[in-house]
């Protein structure tokens, strides 16, 4: 089996996700709906009693709640889609970079071909986004199979740690647990 | 009450909110920083707001953050306007422990003083709109006087306009308001 056939047989378990979000002490989930992430992620999030889940109507909207929630050591992940990230940098770059806030955004990658590094992506929205991850100074993982579900509660407590942003890029529609 | 003149001074409805504020979280942006700030440190002021509009996130985060926490927001109009989403957003939170103000100047009053798109748009209308549980419409400083005590112990999320006159031109000292030794006194306060 080649490394590309490997590749597409691998998968992203909604469920492991949600439960390091969880083990990561995230209380709080600030979210636009965004399609990678909607039935895998979302809608578990929204239906579990442990979270509390806050609609928000434009992703730059979580920069600042999550660091309002900061104050008092409560933990938020911001769920969005890369396009929202897009949207959010001034408030990105002035509360998470120059405030060193402890920010926390899981990103969904629209269109990204999981086979592909982000950078080598079909699609110029997606291919941008680790650059300017790196040109600001802002840590990154990205999540594509079951096996990286593992960096993201040491990425969330490394953020809450050193109160500085991260960003966790879903590259991979999330399966809904069964 | 309308917005039919006679118009307030910021400075003046700031002086007359001041001495109903306690412990409470202040945030407060731009211009209504400057004039917050002119009357006094305190720990709990918070200005580091980042960028335009996103004073009332901040808010609803510090107040979703301890429900007990009584947290008020000295929003501008200008902001606001570039964060309209958040009323809606904070109206379906429904944080009790928030009070949103917004200063209507009409202006960008620290980016040249150039108009607002409609100076006459009704914040408090949208507030209530998008679900706010208490509004309120002050250009009247001795109304304002009159009812603000009670305004500050409405359950909220709470809103009122206040229609201000421009102010003259302010010194906007943006290093010292958004200093990080202001931030990490605040959170210290918060965690004692």
């Amino acid at each position: 089996m080649d490394a590309a056939t490997e590749q597409t047989k691998a998968e992203l378990n909604g469920g492991l996700i949600l439960a390091a979000i969880k083990a990561a002490g995230v209380e709080f989930v600030l979210s636009v709906p965004d399609i990678v992430t909607s039935a895998g992620l979302l809608r578990p999030i929204a239906r579990d009693s442990a979270l509390r889940l806050i609609r928000v109507c434009k992703e730059d909207e979580c920069i600042g709640i999550a660091s309002g929630l900061s104050y008092y050591d409560k933990r938020a992940l911001i769920l969005i889609q890369y396009t929202g990230f897009l949207d959010s940098l001034n408030a990105i770059r002035a509360v998470a970079v120059e405030y060193k806030q402890p920010i926390c955004m899981m990103v969904g990658l629209l269109g990204h071909e999981p086979e592909r590094a982000p950078t080598q992506s079909g699609r110029f929205g997606v291919r941008i986004i680790e650059p300017i991850l790196d040109a600001m100074g802002i840590a990154h993982d990205l999540i594509r199979e079951d096996a990286d579900v593992a960096k993201i509660k040491p990425a969330i407590d490394k953020a809450y740690a050193q109160s500085a942003p991260v960003a966790l890029l879903i590259g991979r529609r999330p399966r809904p647990s069964q | 009450m309308t917005g039919a003149a006679p118009m307030m001074k910021r400075d003046e409805c700031f002086r007359v909110l001041a001495r109903h504020v306690t412990d409470e979280i202040v945030i407060a942006s731009y211009s209504s920083a400057v004039d917050w700030n002119e009357l006094g440190a305190r720990v709990r002021n918070y200005f580091s707001v980042g960028a335009m509009g996103l004073a009332s996130s901040h808010g609803l985060g510090l107040a979703l953050g301890r429900p007990t926490q009584r947290v008020l927001v000295l929003d501008g109009d200008g902001s606001l306007l570039m964060n309209l989403g958040s009323l809606v957003t904070i109206a379906a939170a429904a944080p009790k422990n928030l009070v949103h103000f917004v200063c209507q100047n009409g202006t960008y009053e620290a980016n040249g003083s150039h108009p607002i798109p409609n100076p006459e748009v009704d914040f408090a209308g949208m507030a209530r709109a998008a679900g706010y549980a208490q509004t309120h419409d002050f250009s009247d400083l001795a109304a304002f006087t009159q009812q603000i005590g009670h305004v500050l112990t409405q359950d909220g999320p709470v809103f009122a306009t206040l229609r201000v006159e421009r102010s003259a031109p302010l010194t906007y000292d943006y290093p010292t308001l958004y200093a990080a030794e202001k931030r990490k006194a605040l959170k210290a306060a918060l965690a004692s």
